[in-house]
């Protein structure tokens, strides 16, 4: 077992010893293996790194969900960031996690090696910047992940108005967590017991946008910070909800995590993207759960100023993202894993992203 | 992607602040935080303040320990 850094070796011994025994009423509980879900790509990460997994004994099944926002991003989505980046004139502003992502035809570090212009940020804003460097140029920022990442992109295309630039435009991919949990739960292919909330989404959106997940499914929702012993702390929670038959939202990250949220970045995020449908790669299309550009900011929307279509695109036969991305796998459970699929040659994006379930997995198992 | 790292606010000009990131300066956007000030921590993700948090991580940690054994006893759980 990785050494468990951060809180004292006395306590997270505790802290483990209480979630297997609190685990153990659970499993009774409800008559079999108490499966917890995590909807994070840290948390992923963290949960590989510290051993979590085989700290909590055979009662827990501990599964990852579609947490990691690339991961989620489906392959069409992929297409359309290749298309772009190989039109000439056309800078594509990415996040660096999604360049090596497999679409149908290749990802964009092999666009890149053919001379495609393919602009790696760190923040949004250094797009806007890009933009003002290169006016003979359209540069085009690639909008993926959740509530903790949308708002910083709503700033940007704010910032692009204030500025009048008219060579940016935004590719939304966003997504928004709640309306993943409720269809996998409604879709039952998996029973869940719990959820371990993702804790820098809901900086953003608060402990209480999980209540009605909760009330209205009988699940609790506990949100989580990202030390090993927050990670403890909140399964414990989780489980000792459940040993109780209990189902609430309770907060194991307080430090950061209100119940209402930040407000302010909610009223940014709101103001320039509107709720719409979203495609899921793993999942499928999921009403209510995407962020497209409001009709007011419609002239930064790179869908409408390219003419763009996603194209509907098959993953590799041999992956099983999906399922690993549903919580129905653990990355271990997958024919390819480590074998036909590894992180230097990936065959899906749990693979590829480090806050993938299956990158995670890999670099810590044999630790 | 969701990462966020906490830093301590070394000083604001208009909407950016300049914060100590584990001793790495960065300049980070206050729009979605507006009310941080000097001095405070905030958690830091893709060039914005995401939010204010508690200076005290250790601290609050210790604190939702003891808080978890008030609520043990309350609820009167067998001890192992």
């Amino acid at each position: 077992m990785t050494p468990l850094p951060g809180a004292s070796p006395e306590m997270l011994e505790q802290l483990v010893a209480d979630c297997r025994r609190l685990a153990d009423r659970a499993a009774e509980r409800v008559g079999g293996r108490v499966h917890l879900m995590e909807v994070c790509g840290t948390h992923s990460h963290a949960i590989a790194r510290a051993g979590i997994r085989d700290l909590l004994g055979d009662a827990v099944r501990l599964v990852s969900g579609p947490g990691c926002p690339v991961c989620v991003t489906d392959a069409g989505q992929i297409d359309l960031c290749l298309d772009l980046a190989e039109r000439p004139h056309t800078i594509l502003a990415t996040f660096g996690d999604m360049v090596r992502v497999p679409g149908s035809r290749g990802s964009l570090a092999e666009v890149r090696a053919r001379g495609g212009r393919v602009k790696v940020v760190y923040s949004p804003l250094e797009a806007l910047a890009a933009a003002q460097q290169a006016p003979d140029s359209e540069v085009v920022m690639v909008g993926v992940g959740f509530e903790t990442t949308a708002p910083t992109i709503a700033c940007l295309v704010r910032e692009a108005d204030r500025l009048g630039l008219r060579n940016l435009s935004l590719l939304s991919a966003h997504k928004t967590v709640p309306p993943a949990l409720r269809a996998l739960l409604a879709a039952e292919e998996v029973s869940l017991h719990g959820f371990l909330c993702p804790g820098h989404v809901s900086v953003v959106i608060g402990s209480n946008a999980y209540r009605s997940i909760a009330n209205d499914y009988r699940t609790p929702c506990v949100v989580a910070g990202f030390e090993p012993a927050d990670i403890l702390l909140a399964i414990r929670m989780l489980l000792q909800q459940v040993a109780e038959g209990e189902a609430k939202v309770e907060n194991a990250y307080r430090r950061a995590v209100a119940p209402e949220g930040n407000r302010h970045a909610v009223e940014a995020m709101y103001s320039v993207f509107a709720v719409g449908e979203a495609s899921w790669r793993g999942i499928g299309v999921i009403p209510k759960s995407g962020l497209r550009l409001r009709d007011e900011w419609s002239a930064f929307d790179a869908m409408a100023r390219f003419a763009l279509t996603a194209p509907e695109v098959q993953d590799h036969p041999a992956c099983h993202c999906g399922e690993v991305l549903r919580g129905a796998r653990l990355p271990a459970e997958c024919p390819a894993f480590g074998r036909a699929c590894t992180p230097a040659r990936p065959l899906g994006p749990c693979m590829v992203s480090s806050e993938g379930a299956c990158a995670a997995e890999h670099r810590y198992r044999a630790a | 992607m969701c990462l966020a790292v906490p830093g301590r606010v070394e000083s604001i000009e208009e909407s950016t602040a300049v914060v100590d990131v584990g001793g790495a300066t960065v300049r980070v956007r206050l729009d979605l935080c507006p009310d941080a000030t000097t001095g405070e921590w905030v958690l830091v993700h893709a060039g914005f303040a995401l939010e204010r948090v508690d200076e005290e991580y250790a601290r609050e940690t210790l604190a939702l320990f003891a808080e978890m054994d008030a609520l043990k006893a309350g609820l009167g759980e067998e001890t192992p």
